[in-house]
């Protein structure tokens, strides 16, 4: 038998650039097209991070001495969008989802190769079009929130095209969200049931449809937006008689799911990684599954727990307290399910567990200040200032940029057939866990004694608590030292890995690393239990 | 099978025993200047603990797993083939589940002693019209209602300055002074974009919005001067948007107040 779903079959193969030439054309390919995700990705979080490091140079000093005012709010501005819409939601929906997706349904493309492949096309030039909008008349400078008026009042060129921007990259993410809607649901291989998928399915199906419901709301508010900047139109401009907090309920109804968009593939791919390396089923699939479905449901209800300051009447905040509390419920069972997939296990200590270890320490850290952060009380004391930077920071940077890190070290050997240096992997581990802790743990005692957020200069008494946070942002930028090398050596020299050197049950390695153009060389075998370890199946041969 | 739960009861006893002394004897707060502070700081100190205990926990769990079935050289083949115990999942999504009912339910207790829950004054005496939508701030009772006659206080803020008008000495400050242990009551008003009142002493923050006006009771306990800080990104000089609060005794108070007033004027 043969798959009759094939939309590669189209694709007329002798017209693709072979070797590297086919990272930069307009393949059709989803193994093509998750490695370009990826590294366009990975330079974009060179960017972002090198900001990230302009920033910590001017906190390290309390007076605003490094670069001007005006420039300091472009590049906090832009860190926050590199950040989010070139980094994390490319990387781990596009460039793993990509990927992987295919693979995991027993597919040998993703629904709609070309959509797969203009959804990726978007990102290079709206954020090269991004970083150049400084050298306009400045970037823009009101935040990655770009809360009117302040949105309105600043200069106009950097705010237009930082609109623009968004709007294409969150194009880009809803013809993504579509795409693997419509692969996991409709390219399963003949046999595969749903419950039989990868937990990563499950993740990527949750993210994408909270894309595909909340991105548009983004996109429609940053238009009226816009009317209001150029046509001097009064939807959000109080001048006019508009209503900024408005803007504020539509833009988190977009950007509070914009944080499961970035965590709840990590949670696919830890899911992934976790089972293989301790040689043990994941723990409570049933539940995992459930309880990805129920943070879609309650991430799309708790968007004004950003707002508990901007005049929110009192019922609201006590519902959104209530609605945001509740998410720790299925998050907290995710957690405890994958410390019980580690307990009995035989774990190897490698980069790959390394890295989700110290996720799943992190993530939990920044769970509890974010179910401290849903209490209208405690928020009212803390909002807008360190304590919420270093919240989210232990959400996306320790919870979803781990798990990125540690799925490269599990990944690479697929995708290159070569193995990553462990003693480099396991060094960028030491200095990325110490580096991140320094950096961010302090910022939770700035916020909570006075330190308000997007600030260039402060109150001289912190000063000693910023330097050691900035010597943290140090040893983060350090970090990637060994990473790079590594990536660079083990293209080079690396270990030749085999079809499958961590013995992986899981779809993707049940073929030729690197996989050949059509997935597999016959069929798409079956697998009903990614899972199976410590059973018949998983026996070494 | 009994050692091992003797073990794990002690070492589960030995994590709250750490995380309630660290919770009582680390403070991470700053000064305490308001009636809100102490409550506030009830409910820090709480949830740190509940933080800690949760924290240290897994974080145990995880590190001794990575010990504890780590694999050794001369191992072959996979774990145990567990997938799952139904229990212990019910467990672990219902425990949870109490603990976040109880501190929601706690932090609304919190919030209602703050006054959080009250019907803000909708007769403010400086009100412009009755249609005049009012966006709720904390508001605060305190235990001896002294605070019938309200200090009222309009805060105007604009790019990068607080003022703030005293209407019934009829004259404009840029240091807020109040008298201790006196309910203030503040009408908030921004001229251009957002911007927000926050005093970290006082352990409350409200945005100041352009065109809907906020409403902020307080009442300060301590003397002193502390902070006002601008807390919402406001422009490239908001981190120099700051002024003070000068919490003084009443007659000090009083002294100051009747220096700076200025005659009515009746047109």
């Amino acid at each position: 038998m043969t798959i009759s779903i094939d939309p590669q079959k189209t694709n007329n193969e002798s017209l693709q650039p072979k070797g590297w030439l086919r990272y930069f054309s307009f393949s059709l390919d989803h193994k093509v097209i998750g490695i370009q995700y990826l590294v366009c990705g990975f330079l974009f979080y060179l960017i972002g991070g090198t900001l990230a490091s302009a920033i910590r140079i001017e906190l390290a000093s309390p007076m605003s001495d490094f670069m001007p005012r005006d420039v300091y709010n472009q590049v906090l501005t832009l860190h926050g969008t590199i950040m989010i819409f070139l980094w994390i939601v490319p990387v781990v929906n596009g460039a793993f989802g990509n990927y992987l997706i295919p693979f995991y349904v027993g597919a040998r493309d993703m629904a709609f190769p070309r959509l797969n492949a203009v959804a990726f096309w978007l990102i290079p030039p709206s954020g090269l079009m991004l970083v150049a909008s400084y050298f306009v008349e400045g970037a823009a400078q009101a935040g990655w929130t770009a809360y009117p008026p302040l949105s309105i009042t600043t200069p106009q060129s950097g705010q237009i095209i930082w609109i623009l921007s968004v709007l294409l990259l969150g194009g880009s993410s809803i013809f993504g969200g579509i795409n693997f809607i419509a692969t996991i649901i409709k390219l399963r291989r003949p046999g595969l049931k749903l419950m039989q998928l990868p937990m990563y399915c499950w993740a990527m199906l949750g993210t994408s449809l909270l894309v595909v419901l909340s991105t548009p709301v983004l996109a429609g508010t940053l238009i009226l937006l816009s009317f209001d900047i150029i046509a001097n139109t009064g939807f959000f401009n109080p001048v006019l008689g508009g209503n900024v907090v408005v803007y504020q309920h539509l833009f988190w109804f977009y950007s509070h799911p914009a944080v499961y968009i970035m965590v709840l593939p990590a949670f696919g791919l830890v899911s992934e990684i976790l089972p293989v390396h301790a040689r043990k089923p994941l723990f409570g699939y049933t539940t995992m599954v459930f309880s990805v479905m129920g943070i879609v449901v309650l991430g799309l209800v708790v968007w004004a727990h950003h707002m508990f300051t901007s005049g929110t009447p009192p019922w609201m905040r006590l519902f959104f307290t209530i609605a945001t509390a509740f998410i720790a419920v299925p998050t907290g069972i995710k957690f405890f399910n994958w410390v019980a997939t580690l307990w009995g296990g035989k774990i190897s200590i490698n980069s790959a567990m390394l890295f989700s270890c110290g996720f799943i320490i992190n993530f939990v850290f920044g769970g509890i200040t974010g179910v401290a952060l849903a209490q209208v009380p405690f928020d009212i004391h803390v909002h807008d200032t360190y304590f919420v930077v270093a919240h989210f920071h232990y959400i996306v940077y320790g919870g979803t940029v781990f798990i990125i890190f540690s799925s490269i070290y599990h990944w690479f050997p697929k995708v290159t057939g070569k193995m990553l240096n462990e003693k480099l992997g396991i060094l960028h581990f030491i200095i990325t866990f110490i580096g991140f802790n320094l950096c961010f743990a302090p910022q939770h005692w700035l916020g909570l004694n006075g330190m308000p957020r997007r600030v260039a200069e402060y109150d001289p008494q912190f000063q000693f608590v910023n330097q050691i946070s900035s010597l943290g942002a140090l040893l983060m930028a350090i970090s990637t030292i060994p990473f790079l090398i590594n990536v660079f050596l083990s293209l080079r020299n690396g270990k030749d890995a085999g079809d499958n050197p961590w013995n992986a049950l899981t779809p993707e390695w049940l073929t030729s690393s690197p996989p050949p153009v059509e997935n597999w060389e016959g069929e798409a075998p079956l697998v009903e239990e990614p899972y199976g370890y410590g059973k018949e199946i998983s026996e070494p041969k | 099978m009994l050692n091992k739960n003797i073990y794990l009861i002690l070492i589960i006893s030995l994590v709250f025993a750490i995380s309630f002394w660290i919770g009582f004897n680390v403070n991470l707060l700053p000064a305490e200047a308001s009636i809100n502070a102490p409550i506030y700081d009830e409910l820090f100190k709480i949830l740190f603990i509940i933080g800690l205990i949760i924290f240290i926990g897994m974080t145990i769990a995880v590190i001794y797993s990575l010990f504890k079935f780590r694999k050794r050289n001369d191992q072959i083949g996979d774990g145990i083939a567990l997938e799952g115990n139904l229990s212990l999942e019910i467990v672990w999504t219902i425990i949870p589940s109490i603990i976040v009912l109880l501190i929601g339910l706690y932090s609304y207790n919190i919030y209602d002693r703050m006054g959080g829950m009250k019907e803000l004054n909708h007769n403010h005496e400086m009100m412009s019209s009755n249609t005049e939508k009012i966006w709720a701030g904390i508001s605060q009772t305190s235990g001896n209602e002294i605070a019938i006659n309200n200090l009222s206080i309009e805060v105007s803020a604009m790019q990068f300055a607080f003022l703030f008008n005293y209407p019934k000495g009829n004259f404009i400050s840029g240091e807020l002074h109040v008298p201790v242990n006196q309910k203030v009551s503040m009408k908030m008003e921004s001229k251009d974009v957002i911007h927000a009142f926050w005093v970290p002493e006082f352990r409350i923050k409200q945005d100041i919005i352009p065109g809907q006006p906020t409403i902020l009771n307080f009442t300060p306990t301590k003397v002193g001067k502390y902070p006002i800080i601008c807390a919402e990104l406001c422009g490239p000089y908001h981190g120099g948007m700051r002024a003070s609060i000068i919490v003084e005794e009443e007659s000090d108070y009083n002294e100051w107040f009747n220096k700076n007033k200025k005659p009515e004027v009746n047109l």
